[in-house]
Parts: C-alpha cells; sequence; structure tokens
C-alpha cells in the first residue's frame, strides 16, 4: 500500500500598487492589492493625488465665484455640481428661483445625468474589455449632449452655467428643437447598445454575480445613486426629497435585485431611459418667456446659519453643506460626495474575486476622481 | 533528394533556393505585418465609429511605417534588477518561432519552403515556443504586472493546446498526410465544410494562442497595463509587436491552408486567392476583438477544458468513424451531417457547463 502524502505549496501573498497611474483606475486613485496569485486578499483604497484644496479655496471667495470650482469636482458632471451648490445657496439665502429657469435647471441635469450614465456605462464596459467600441459609440452621443451644452453656455466641460436664483442667461431659441431632436434619437441608440451587449455571454458570465454588494451594507456604508439601488434599495433623492421641480414630473426609480456589477450596469441603462421621460415631460410644460434669473445681489450675504443642499446627481446623492457668518464667503463649504462615500465598499466587493473583477467592480461603481479627492 | 523536391520554375541550386525564398518569406512577413497593422487599425476604426490613421501616406497607409521608425530610435529602458540576458533573448524568443511557421506554408502551388512531411505537427510543436519567450519577458523584466501576464500566459497555454492540436486530427484523417501541400491537394471540398466543428474549436483555440480577444489576458491592458511588455521599450517592445502581428498572420495562413482550402480556388491566380483567404481571415480576427469582452483567466481555462477538449475529442471520434465506416462515399454527403453535428454538439454543451468558479473565500 502506498501512503498518499499531502503535498502544500506554500504561496506567498504580494502587493500590487495599481495605480495612481494605471489605464483603468479612471484618474489617479491607487489601490494597494494584496494577491495570493490572481485572487485579492485584500485592497486598501489610498487617496488624495488629485487633492487641490477646494473645499478651502471655496472659504476664500464669493457665493458666486465658488460656483466655477464645483464644476471642477465631477467633471463629467459639472451642471450637476453646480446646481447642487446652488440648491444650497439659495436654501441658506432663502432666493426664490423663476419657474422657467427651473425647468431649464432640470433639462440641464437630466441631460447631464444621461451624458454622464453614456461615460461610466461606455467605461464600464471597456473595463470588462471590450475593446473601445463601446465607449466610442457611448461617447459619439455624448458628444452630442455636449453640443447641446455648448448651445447654452459656449462651454463642454466646465460650464459654469447655473447661477444662485436661476441660470446665468437663457437658452437660445434652437436649443428645445435640438433637445427635442435628440430626445427623439436617443431611444433608437439606446436600443442599439442594449443589442450590441446586453445579452452578451461574456459579458453576462463577467459581470453577473460579481462584485456584489449586499443590501445592508450599502445602506451601512451610506452609498447612494446607481450603487445603491443595484443593491435593491429604493432611493433617490429626486423622490424622498424632492428639490426644485422633480414633484412635477412622472418617472420610475429602476432598482437591481443582486447588486452586483451587472445590476449596476442595468440600473444606469434604465435611468437613462427615465431622463428621457422627464425630458419629455419638462419640454412640453417649459413656460415661454420669463425671467430665468431672480433678482440676485452681485454680493451675496445669506444670514448667519447653516444649510445643506443636496440633488440626485448622476452617482449619487450630491450635497453641499454651508455654513455662513454673514459675509460674502461662505465659513465652511463641504462637499458630500457621492463616489468617495461609495468608495468605500470597494474592499469588501473585491476581496475573494480576481484582478480582472477587481477592476470591473471598481469600474461599475463609476468615481470622477475630481470628486473623490476635490 | 532535396534537388528534385525543387518546383522547377525556381532558379538555382539547392542553397541558392533556400537562400531566395527564406528572404522572400522575411519579406513578406515583414510587408504583411506593416499592411496588417494599417488594415486592423482602419478596419477598427470603422466599426468604433472614428477615422483611424489617415495622415501619412494615401489613407495612412505609411503609418506603420512611420511608427516604425519612431520605435526604432526610441531609447530601449532595461529595468533596474531585472535579468539582462533573459530581458535581451525575451523578444528574440518570441519573434522568431512565428517566423519559422511560415517555412510550412504553401503561398501558391508548389510555392512552399520547406515541404516537411510532418507540416502540422512542425506548426504545432514551434508555435508553442513563442511561450517560452513571453514567459522569459515577464519573468525578467521584474514587475509584477509582467508576472502576472506571463503566468496568465503560462496557465493558459496548457489548457488550450491540447484542443487546439486535437481539432486538426480530424484535417489529418481526412487529408490522410500531415503534410501542408497534401493538405492543401486533398481539399477538393474546403475542410471548413467537411469539419466545420474542428475549424470552431481551431479557431477559437487559435485565438487564445496568439492573444486575441477574447482572450487577450496576456496583456489585457485594463487590467495588466501592458502584461509581459509592461517594461518593454523601443525595439524590443517593436520586435513582440512584430511577433504578435507575425502570429496572427500565421494564424491566419494556417487557418487558410488547413480550412479554406489554401491557394486554390476559381478564376484569381493561386497566390491572389491566397492572399485574399488571409485577410478575411484576419477580419475575421478584428471584428472578434472590437466586439465581445474579455474573458478571466479562470474561464478561459474552464472554456478550454470543459468545452473545446471534449469537443475536439467527440469531433475526432466522429471523423475516424466516418471515414472507417463510409470509405467508399463521396465526401460531400459530410458536408450536411457534419455541419448539423457540429451546431446541435455546440448547442447542447454550452447549456452543459458554466463558466468559471467565481469567488474564493480569503
Amino acid at each position: 500500500m502506498e501512503t498518499t502524502k499531502e503535498i502544500v505549496i506554500n504561496t506567498e501573498p504580494f502587493v500590487v500598487n495599481f495605480g495612481p497611474a494605471h489605464p483603468s483606475t479612471h484618474g489617479v486613485f491607487r489601490m494597494r492589492m494584496t494577491l495570493d496569485g490572481e485572487v485579492i486578499v485584500d485592497m486598501e483604497p489610498v487617496f488624495g493625488y488629485l487633492h487641490r484644496g477646494i473645499e478651502k479655496l471655496a472659504e476664500e471667495r464669493t457665493y458666486t465665484q465658488v460656483i466655477p470650482l464645483t464644476d471642477r469636482l465631477d467633471y463629467l458632471a459639472s451642471m450637476s455640481n453646480n446646481l447642487a451648490y446652488c440648491l444650497a445657496v439659495e436654501k441658506l439665502a432663502g432666493i426664490p428661483v423663476p419657474e422657467r429657469a427651473d425647468y431649464i435647471r432640470v433639462i440641464i441635469a437630466e441631460l447631464q445625468r444621461i451624458a454622464s450614465h453614456l461615460c461610466a456605462v461606455g467605461f464600464f464596459l471597456n473595463d470588462c474589455g471590450a475593446f473601445m467600441t463601446p465607449v466610442l459609440y457611448m461617447l459619439r452621443e455624448r458628444e452630442r449632449i455636449l453640443d447641446l451644452f455648448d448651445m447654452v453656455c459656449g462651454q463642454r466641460l466646465t460650464y459654469n452655467y447655473m447661477r444662485v436664483g436661476g441660470v446665468s442667461q437663457d437658452v437660445p431659441d434652437e436649443f428645445i428643437p435640438a433637445v427635442a431632436k435628440f430626445i427623439g434619437e436617443m431611444p433608437g441608440w439606446l436600443d442599439e447598445y442594449e443589442r450590441l451587449l446586453k445579452e452578451n455571454e461574456i459579458l453576462l458570465a463577467r459581470a453577473k454575480g460579481v462584485g456584489i454588494l449586499p443590501k445592508e451594507l450599502a445602506i451601512n456604508i451610506g452609498a447612494s445613486g446607481p450603487v445603491l439601488r443595484a443593491s435593491g434599495v429604493q432611493w433617490d433623492v429626486r423622490k424622498a426629497d424632492p428639490y426644485s421641480i422633480y414633484d412635477r414630473f412622472e418617472f420610475d426609480v429602476p432598482v437591481g435585485t443582486a447588486g452586483d456589477c451587472y445590476d449596476r450596469y442595468r440600473v444606469r441603462v434604465e435611468e437613462m431611459r427615465q431622463s428621457l421621460r422627464i425630458l419629455r415631460q419638462a419640454i412640453k410644460d417649459l413656460p415661454g418667456g420669463g425671467e430665468v434669473r431672480s433678482e440676485v445681489p452681485h454680493l451675496i450675504r445669506p444670514p448667519v446659519g447653516e444649510a445643506y443642499g443636496h440633488l440626485e446627481g448622476p452617482r449619487g446623492e450630491l450635497g453641499f453643506y454651508l455654513v455662513s457668518d454673514g459675509s460674502i464667503a461662505p465659513y465652511r463649504f463641504h462637499v458630500r460626495a457621492p463616489t468617495f462615500i461609495n468608495l468605500t465598499a470597494l474592499a469588501d466587493m473585491m476581496r475573494g474575486w480576481k484582478i480582472a473583477d477587481a477592476i470591473i467592480v471598481f469600474g461599475s461603481i463609476d468615481i470622477c476622481m475630481g470628486e473623490v479627492d476635490r | 533528394m532535396a534537388m528534385q523536391m525543387l518546383p522547377p520554375d525556381w532558379p538555382g541550386n539547392f542553397w541558392a533556393h533556400w537562400a531566395i525564398f527564406a528572404v522572400a518569406v522575411l519579406v513578406f512577413v515583414l510587408l504583411m505585418v506593416i499592411v496588417f497593422i494599417w488594415f486592423e487599425r482602419r478596419a477598427m476604426a470603422v466599426m468604433q465609429a472614428r477615422l483611424g490613421p489617415n495622415r501619412a501616406g494615401p489613407f495612412g497607409l505609411l503609418q506603420s511605417v512611420a511608427d516604425a521608425l519612431k520605435i526604432l530610435i526610441k531609447e530601449d529602458i532595461i529595468p533596474a534588477r531585472s535579468d539582462k540576458l533573459v530581458h535581451w533573448l525575451a523578444p528574440v524568443v518570441a519573434f522568431v518561432p512565428a517566423l519559422l511557421i511560415f517555412a510550412v506554408i504553401p503561398f501558391r502551388g508548389g510555392a512552399i519552403l520547406a515541404d516537411l512531411n510532418i507540416g502540422i505537427l512542425y506548426i504545432v510543436a514551434i508555435s508553442s515556443v513563442t511561450t517560452v519567450g513571453i514567459f522569459m519577458a515577464g519573468w525578467s523584466s521584474n514587475n509584477k504586472y509582467s508576472t502576472l501576464g506571463a503566468m496568465r500566459q503560462v496557465a493558459s497555454v496548457v489548457s488550450y493546446e491540447i484542443p487546439v492540436v486535437l481539432s486538426l486530427v480530424g484535417v489529418i484523417l481526412l487529408a490522410g498526410s500531415l503534410s501542408m501541400q497534401q493538405i492543401v491537394a486533398a481539399q477538393d471540398i474546403p475542410f471548413i465544410l467537411l469539419q466545420p466543428l474542428g475549424f470552431l474549436l481551431f479557431f477559437t483555440g487559435a485565438l487564445a494562442e496568439i492573444n486575441r480577444a477574447p482572450f487577450d489576458l496576456t496583456e489585457a491592458d485594463s487590467e495588466l497595463v501592458a502584461g509581459y511588455m509592461t517594461e518593454y521599450s523601443g525595439m524590443k517592445f517593436g520586435l513582440f509587436f512584430l511577433a504578435e502581428y507575425a502570429e496572427a498572420l500565421a494564424i491566419s495562413a494556417i487557418v487558410t491552408t488547413i480550412f479554406l482550402g489554401g491557394w486554390r480556388g476559381p478564376l484569381l491566380p493561386d497566390w491572389l486567392w491566397f492572399l485574399v483567404k488571409v485577410f478575411i481571415v484576419f477580419f475575421v480576427i478584428v471584428w472578434i476583438r472590437t466586439t465581445v469582452p474579455r474573458l478571466r483567466i479562470d474561464q478561459l481555462m474552464a472554456l478550454a477544458w470543459k468545452f473545446l477538449f471534449p469537443l475536439a475529442l467527440l469531433n475526432l471520434l466522429i471523423t475516424a468513424i466516418e471515414i472507417l465506416v463510409w470509405p467508399a462515399v463521396s465526401l460531400w454527403v459530410f458536408v450536411p451531417i457534419n455541419i448539423a453535428i457540429a451546431i446541435v454538439l455546440v448547442v447542447l454543451w454550452s447549456r452543459f457547463f458554466k463558466l468559471g468558479w467565481g469567488k474564493v473565500e480569503v
């Protein structure tokens, strides 16, 4: 009788630094991964490579001068940042907004959500290894939204369009027909993307069941946006605490069930459809003519106090917390950056998966380093 | 006698024949690589709603030449504490086998450098050597991404080599020879019709062999930066790049020769048929690259062992039975039968198995 001897191969975990300069860290994020072969034993996120001190800078500027700074937070959704900040200041100083400006804000914000989700979904699929094709298709449509923004404010990335008490200028006459044309064509494009990859066997194998974020954990870490909703939590600031005029529109909040990468991808695609729904209603109801900006002094001096303005940004609940000491500049300026908080779940989602999965889990959170590091 | 093996229309004695043909093959490979790079970039650009290279020369045809010049004059960086000899040797080891494959490719009737009677076996043996080069590159670079890429390559080569070889055996049974010339001569019906399953298995395995999407794990740019060639620059990187496309060309030529009837075809001259078929195969490779996402390493191994391997065995069994039991029947009878069998098997088997193992408890 031969005795079977158990052979034990001692393997040593090793540390790999993913980033800050890595093709798929979406900026300058760094992950210190402890790997056992291909399997991730532990992951430690390292932040701060893009820290510009925006929160401190904002405390040295007047309330209006801060708006361009908010552009530089989440540069893929600058309009949402503008809007969130303006909502906070309006809350702080009690400034009303004309109705037409409200509608324009909603139109712009929903366009921005579509543009941002196009980027998110495209780069997520690119991370899955679909070599550039989906992302280039989606950037093609994002380009059209940027053209629309170019029309209203002359900028394509950092818009500086929203103002406290409205928007900086009325939209040109050709803007609304252009948006209507875009809304008419976008569902067709979305269907095209779905045909290309939604049921793709490899994508299902790669993304389904991978990087699961359980419902309880998602709530406990304070996740928001598509990351939270993919885990099955029906929570959307537009519904939960309707800001601006969102209570006037009819739309659904898509939620996932499993909380895996595939669900996060699906939720984003469905949200684009819902945004188109809101856009359709907003364009129909848009009041013609009238002011787009209420009378606001050049130097806003809000009363002493504090305010928290938040909205449902493309990446989650984006909030601005302002404290006023009665002067022309905010005493304290704090950003609740959704992706920064969503990132805290990253290590739990990655542990036990392989490197290739880590990349798509990271991609499915859809971060923007400008916002994470501020 | 070696002299008698010479095709009648080629000049010179034994050694002149070898010299002329070897240089011709080398020039052919290098030229085709340049054209292939241009072709891939333009084809991908069309599929991805962009323009692609269009500045250097007409239709950007000289872009690859410009890139080659740039690569030649770049600084050659050798990472600190790397294994310098291995680091230097790796690109050569990776490139030479890709070139050697062309020795047994019949470019037209009689135009073959060495009509070995073990042609297919030679290809299978030689093409695996590239893996050694890639592993040398990964190991010597003193870089974790490189090592991971190299480890992936070695892990996957073990998985897909067997189904690739097994799927070729059906062809050998049909042709009754291992010689590439004989295989082309035997293809009155292109073997893609007689061996549809074998073709699919071989093509899938070949994509893994040349690290093309969806099996480009070794250099997965969104995961491992550039995999095993992360630390290479200058002409050494150029050699890897060259090797990659030379392999793509080799696989296209092999698929053309073994499954698509080689240089045979009506109307057009035979060398043109060969080129046309090579480009069609390469176009399919590019097409796949732009279409599908990448598999994970464990999924690739699961695919190779659970899907390709059993199907390759079944394919071999079916082919052997067909040849043994009905030797006198015209081969055309087998075309619909084999295509039906291939479809049924692929559909059934894809229901049976599940890709990958998923999460590991840590």
